[in-house]
């Protein structure tokens, strides 16, 4: 298809000097003014609408940068560096809710990653036919649910569990190994970090699943087929022939959920605590960045505070910006090799 | 897989072998483990919403605490601004997805929109809560339910581009020729006959749109905020089932929480249902 302009709208019957009279002409050309018309407004309209996501995304940098400018000027980049978040003397500083968001990421990347590569392995190699379209669909449905939902389960069902079975049990394993011990120190509250990161390590799960799924998908049978014919096992096929023509693309997936990890915010807000300080121990409560927003962004009175959470949504947005930029990268190096 | 006779008695092979039905192992333990989440969630969902559902949800506003009431003005609220969000966010999604898909496949601002809008498919939705809050409760003084359906609107948007452009692609080229040979200007061409080859999977978007934007309630806690009593006035803060879930769950009172777990239920049922159904019309299309 043409795509890199218009194509005038032009009478062919007209050109041709067909049989037709001069009332019939001046009609038709009416009709091909009306036409030409037409068409080059509806052009101009889809490509305004195009150019409006650009400026829907200039928009929200703009209202940030905007909103957050009287914190920055009052805080500088030590607004970066500053662990005190007191409204009554209005000092505020970002590295707790950063620390909070990037640990409790990592703590979902580290499950999410290696079980959402697992499922999709399951999918691709093992699962019978019959049963992978239930599954997927499985796996989207959990991705579907909305993030309130697994707040509310993560505050009255999955938080008690923890508090109850899981954080004893590892305070008493770990609390005689050095390091580990400083890891899960502390009485289990139930909430904090460590259960922010596994609601969120459910949360990410379908995401990794279904992009890896797709690009393993995507590996030409022939390759496999091959390495069955030299008498690879299934792993050893999954292991040295489909992951490293897909590592771009599950890469991609990866950071595309670790992205929304980051940004999360319902389910986090619910579990995490909200307390503004960084302590070494993850079942410690603890806050991030999108929880600190949720939690105080109403509340907040004057200028500086509203500023500094307006600053922490600049940060956050930057953040996640920088990872799913990276993200779509590596999407289109995969496909590009693919070539789609 | 391929068994030699003559290796199998190899400690090579038997090494191979075990590593193999190891990790294959994982790979069911792992599905069983994703899937168990779902069951756990949903039943659970389940057991504590339905206990709480009756009629009196549907027909009876938001109470205090302590007094038995229900959740009709959420509810509404929440399909009222769903819907001015759709109705915003539809159009100027489908258009723009045209273009990238129609107008400028290959051009240079298509790859730029295309590029930007993939990233605020998953960009963090509060943010998209403070854009509108500076925009709009800021200039304007005061919450308000137009600001709660601007910032969905904001979300439908590249959801809706993502999907049209999709789906436009896969309209086949002879199509358009054909429409083309027969004398149809550009834009009739795609209104007349791309758009109607598309059809399906475009409403699929707009249904995952919906899906989306249903249980979105970062977007909403400071643009349209909370409101216990019925409105029409969508000047005023208007209160939506995702905030009111986030707010009962929250609260110390224990029939909050049980009217929170019931709205948690319908909000679940619904988009559930929304992508369910999405899923059967569109068939087997490719996820981002």
């Amino acid at each position: 298809m043409n795509s890199s302009g218009e194509r005038p709208v032009v009478d062919v019957a007209f050109q041709g000097g067909g049989v037709i009279s001069a009332a019939e002409k001046v009609d038709r050309a009416k009709v091909l003014k009306r036409l030409r018309f037409g068409d080059n407004a509806f052009r101009h309209l889809t490509r305004a609408a195009a150019v409006a996501v650009l400026v829907i995304l200039s928009g929200i940098i703009f209202s940030l940068v905007y909103g957050s400018l009287p914190a920055m000027q009052k805080f500088g980049i030590s607004f970066l560096f500053d662990e005190s978040w007191n409204p009554v003397t209005e000092k505020f500083g970002a590295i707790a809710p950063i620390y909070g968001t990037v640990l409790t990421s990592l703590i979902a990347m580290l499950i999410a990653v290696p079980i959402g590569l697992f499922i999709a392995l399951f999918l691709t190699e093992l699962c019978p036919m019959w049963l992978r379209r239930p599954i997927g669909i499985a796996v989207e449905l959990l991705a579907g649910i909305p993030s309130i939902i697994y707040g509310i389960w993560g505050l009255f069902v999955f938080a008690p569990f923890l508090q109850q079975y899981v954080q004893p049990f590892l305070i008493s394993v770990f609390g005689n190994v050095p390091v580990l011990s400083n890891l899960f120190a502390g009485p289990p509250y139930g909430i904090g970090i460590l259960t922010a990161g596994l609601i969120l390590a459910i949360m990410v799960l379908p995401f990794i699943t279904s992009i890896s799924r797709d690009v393993f998908d995507a590996v030409p049978p022939m390759l496999k087929e091959s390495a069955y014919g030299l008498g690879c096992t299934t792993w050893e096929v999954a292991r040295y022939v489909v992951l490293p023509f897909t590592r771009v693309g599950v890469i991609g997936g990866v950071m595309l959920a670790l992205g929304r990890a980051l940004g999360e915010t319902m389910a986090v807000t619910f579990v995490i605590g909200n307390a503004h300080r960084i302590s070494g121990s993850i079942l410690a409560p603890g806050t991030t960045i999108s929880a600190t927003i949720a939690n105080e962004f109403t509340e907040a009175v004057g200028d500086i505070y509203t500023s500094s959470l307006i600053l922490l949504g600049l940060i956050l947005f930057v953040i996640t910006f920088i990872v799913l930029a990276f993200a779509r990268l590596m999407l289109m190096r995969l496909n590009a090799r693919l070539g789609k | 897989m391929a068994t030699l006779a003559s290796g199998a008695s190899s400690p090579l092979y038997a090494k191979r072998r075990r590593k193999n039905v190891v990790t294959m192992g994982m790979a069911y333990a792992a599905t069983g483990f994703g899937l168990s989440w779902l069951a756990l969630i949903l039943g659970v969902l389940f057991w504590e919403g339905f206990s709480g559902l009756s009629l009196r949800v549907f027909t009876e506003m938001t109470p205090p605490p302590g007094a038995s009431g229900g959740l009709l003005n959420p509810i509404i609220g929440s399909l009222v601004m769903t819907f001015l969000a759709v109705l915003m966010g539809t159009p100027l999604g489908i258009l723009a997805g045209t273009y990238l898909a129609e107008y400028g496949r290959y051009d240079k601002l298509s790859s730029v929109v295309r590029f930007i809008n993939d990233i605020l498919l998953s960009a963090p939705s509060i943010v998209v809560g403070l854009f509108i809050y500076e925009l709009m409760v800021a200039q304007m003084g005061h919450f308000s339910g137009w600001a709660g359906a601007v910032a969905l609107a904001v979300i439908v948007v590249p959801v809706v581009v993502r999907t049209t452009e999709d789906m436009l692609t896969l309209v086949p080229d002879t199509l358009r020729e054909a429409a083309a040979s027969v004398g149809l200007p550009r834009s009739l061409m795609i209104q007349k006959v791309a758009y109607r080859a598309a059809r399906a999977g475009m409403i699929t978007g707009v249904l995952l749109a919906i899906a989306r934007i249903s249980g979105e309630t970062a977007p909403l806690l400071f643009t349209a905020l909370n409101n216990q009593f019925w409105t029409n006035d969508m000047n005023a803060p208007v209160s939506s089932l995702p905030v009111v879930i986030f707010q009962f769950a929250l609260s110390p009172y224990k029939d909050w929480q049980e009217l929170a777990w019931t709205g948690a239920l319908i909000i679940t049922m619904a988009v559930l249902a929304l992508s369910i159904t999405a899923r059967f019309l569109g068939g087997e299309r490719k996820k981002s």
